[in-house]
């Protein structure tokens, strides 16, 4: 079943002068199809500036599209009536983990969801629980979330949504202002809340290691999509990758370079295991 | 140095009070004003100070840290003392310099002082024993009557919470932006008044920037969650009234109606 459909989908920026006439149109996301299946891991990588966070703001109808349609779990974004409803089957995680959080305390900003949704207040208590145990942050539930770190702030960020009990989780580079250590311990989560909970991830980034274990990635520039498959399908172009100004993960970057040179190894490489294993193989 | 300031004057401890409804504490604050400013002979006063100083008693909160909220309010005590002493218009005392001192005016100057002590402290303890989430919490619904005339009760009350959830962040980027102004040559201790308030202008302009940044990223985050006012809204933690709340209630209607008898009883009226 396809959770997140997007067909022709164009949102532009306008640009105004001081009299309020149009300027200039750019076009920040253009003309893109996208399907996801439910229980898919979706990842969707791209350059500064070419669409990825504009497409996610869409699919939590933050955004609505100028031009094409997306439905998200059979329900038209542009429909102003069904707009709770998207929001509570699309859950979204931002950037900064500081600027999302509204509890004082841990436990009452995973609550503020469910609140909102006017879920009853016994259901509200059994929601917290599971969703602070779901990221394993249950132990921190009194804590203040200033107290925490990046990492931890943006677990609890991830229960808030997870409380709400979506079918999709959009995560908008959810690592971008982490150490990494709590880019690791963000990844896990969502990996962890995909297999076991069978949640929709849709992950916004620009770090490769962090897409290796998608079911699919889509690679957007300049508000296109312009790649899109398996991590190995993807990662094997590697020139292709370049043009668009994206790192490829380190071991795929060796595996071609040392292919280029003449060794033969396979495509797609990914890991550091994998490249070991190729090298050892090629040894015999 | 931004981060040990404390906001409110929150004190922990496990106490009745500090376990007390939050509206049963701002109703008892408003009684207990109302009660020293309503009720004016000596048994009143009296009578105030054991109610003042039981509920201190059984708060668990230092004495020293009700007085504390004193020392903003001694200019204003003094003013209102001296005024009172010389420009009240009576039998006199005595006579300093071109000033007289009357009888009227020492009683009215010593009573003013201890009903504003009595205020500042009153209001302490509600302060100290009380999160400033859960005053806004019981505010919000202690207000909640004045919605019928259109006033934003919830939202208002939602504003104030992230106030304070925000207050600490925006210290801390302060500190981070006067840091790096300050490695990049400001400065921000020397110079008069004026300077130094032109000082602040580096200071001040990222800080307004950032918090208005954050003010965008939070609204839509908590739109993305679903926040749609407070309507349809349900409480993970409402406040229900329990036992100690109504008893709580109790002991203010006793209090009140003790003050107001002690009021008639005029014992010691006829000393002055």
């Amino acid at each position: 079943m396809n959770i997140i459909k997007a067909t022709k989908l164009v949102y532009e920026y306008l640009k105004m002068d001081e009299e309020g006439n149009i300027e200039s149109r750019h076009k920040a996301v253009d003309d893109v199809d996208l399907d996801v299946q439910a229980g898919d891991f979706v990842a969707i990588l791209g350059h500064n500036g070419s669409g990825k966070s504009t497409l996610a703001k869409h699919i939590n109808a933050i955004l609505v599209p100028t031009e094409g349609t997306l439905y998200v779990d059979g329900k038209d974004t542009r429909d102003d009536s069904k707009l709770w409803e998207i929001r509570q089957s699309a859950g979204m995680v931002f950037q900064n983990p500081d600027n999302q959080i509204i509890g004082t305390m841990v436990d009452e900003d995973v609550g503020f969801g469910p609140e909102n949704m006017g879920v009853p207040q016994q259901e509200i208590w059994q929601r917290v629980e599971e969703s602070l145990k779901a990221v394993g942050m249950w132990e921190y539930r009194s804590h203040s979330p200033n107290r925490l770190s990046g990492g931890q702030k943006q677990r609890v960020a991830i229960a808030g949504v997870v409380a709400m009990r979506p079918k999709c989780i959009v995560l908008d580079e959810p690592t971008a202002m982490l150490d990494p250590n709590g880019r690791k311990e963000v990844i896990r989560t969502v990996r962890e809340l995909n297999k076991r909970e069978h949640v929709t991830v849709l992950l916004i980034t620009h770090y490769m290691e962090e897409v290796i274990h998608a079911d699919k990635v889509i690679v957007m520039d300049q508000g296109k999509i312009v790649m899109q498959g398996t991590p190995r399908e993807v990662f094997s172009r590697v020139e292709e990758l370049k043009s668009y100004r994206l790192d490829v993960p380190q071991a795929t970057l060796v595996a071609h370079e040392l292919k280029k040179a003449g060794l033969e190894l396979p495509d797609g490489i990914l890991s550091n295991e994998e490249l070991t294993e190729a090298l050892e193989h090629l040894r015999r | 140095m931004l981060r040990e300031i404390t906001l409110g004057q929150y004190y922990p401890a496990d106490s009745v009070i500090h376990k007390l409804d939050p509206r049963v504490k701002l109703a008892g604050t408003m009684v207990f004003i109302i009660s020293l400013f309503a009720f004016q002979s000596v048994e009143s006063y009296i009578v105030a100070t054991i109610f003042l100083a039981a509920v201190i008693h059984i708060s668990h909160v230092p004495f020293g840290f009700m007085t504390k909220g004193l020392k903003s309010i001694i200019m204003l005590l003094m003013i209102t003392v001296v005024f009172n002493l010389f420009l009240i218009p009576g039998t006199p005392v005595c006579k300093i310099w071109i000033l007289t001192v009357t009888k009227e005016g020492i009683i009215t100057a010593v009573s003013m002082a201890v009903r504003l002590v009595y205020l500042i402290i009153g209001s302490s303890v509600m302060t100290l024993t009380t999160t400033p989430n859960n005053l806004t919490d019981g505010l919000e619904k202690a207000l909640r009557p004045l919605g019928k005339i259109r006033v934003p009760v919830h939202e208002i009350a939602m504003m104030m919470s992230i106030a304070l959830r925000f207050i600490p962040i925006l210290l801390e980027e302060t500190d981070k932006i006067m840091k790096a102004q300050t490695a990049r040559g400001a400065d921000f201790e020397s110079g008069g008044l004026m300077q130094k308030a032109k000082n602040m202008i580096p200071l001040l302009v990222p800080l307004f920037i950032s918090a208005f940044r954050r003010a965008n990223d939070l609204a839509m985050a908590m739109e993305a969650r679903g926040y749609h006012g407070g309507e349809g809204r349900t409480k993970m933690k409402p406040l229900v009234y329990q036992q100690r709340d109504r008893m709580a209630y109790l002991i203010l209607l006793a209090y009140f109606a003790v003050m107001f008898a002690a009021s008639r009883i005029g014992f010691f009226a006829g000393l002055f």
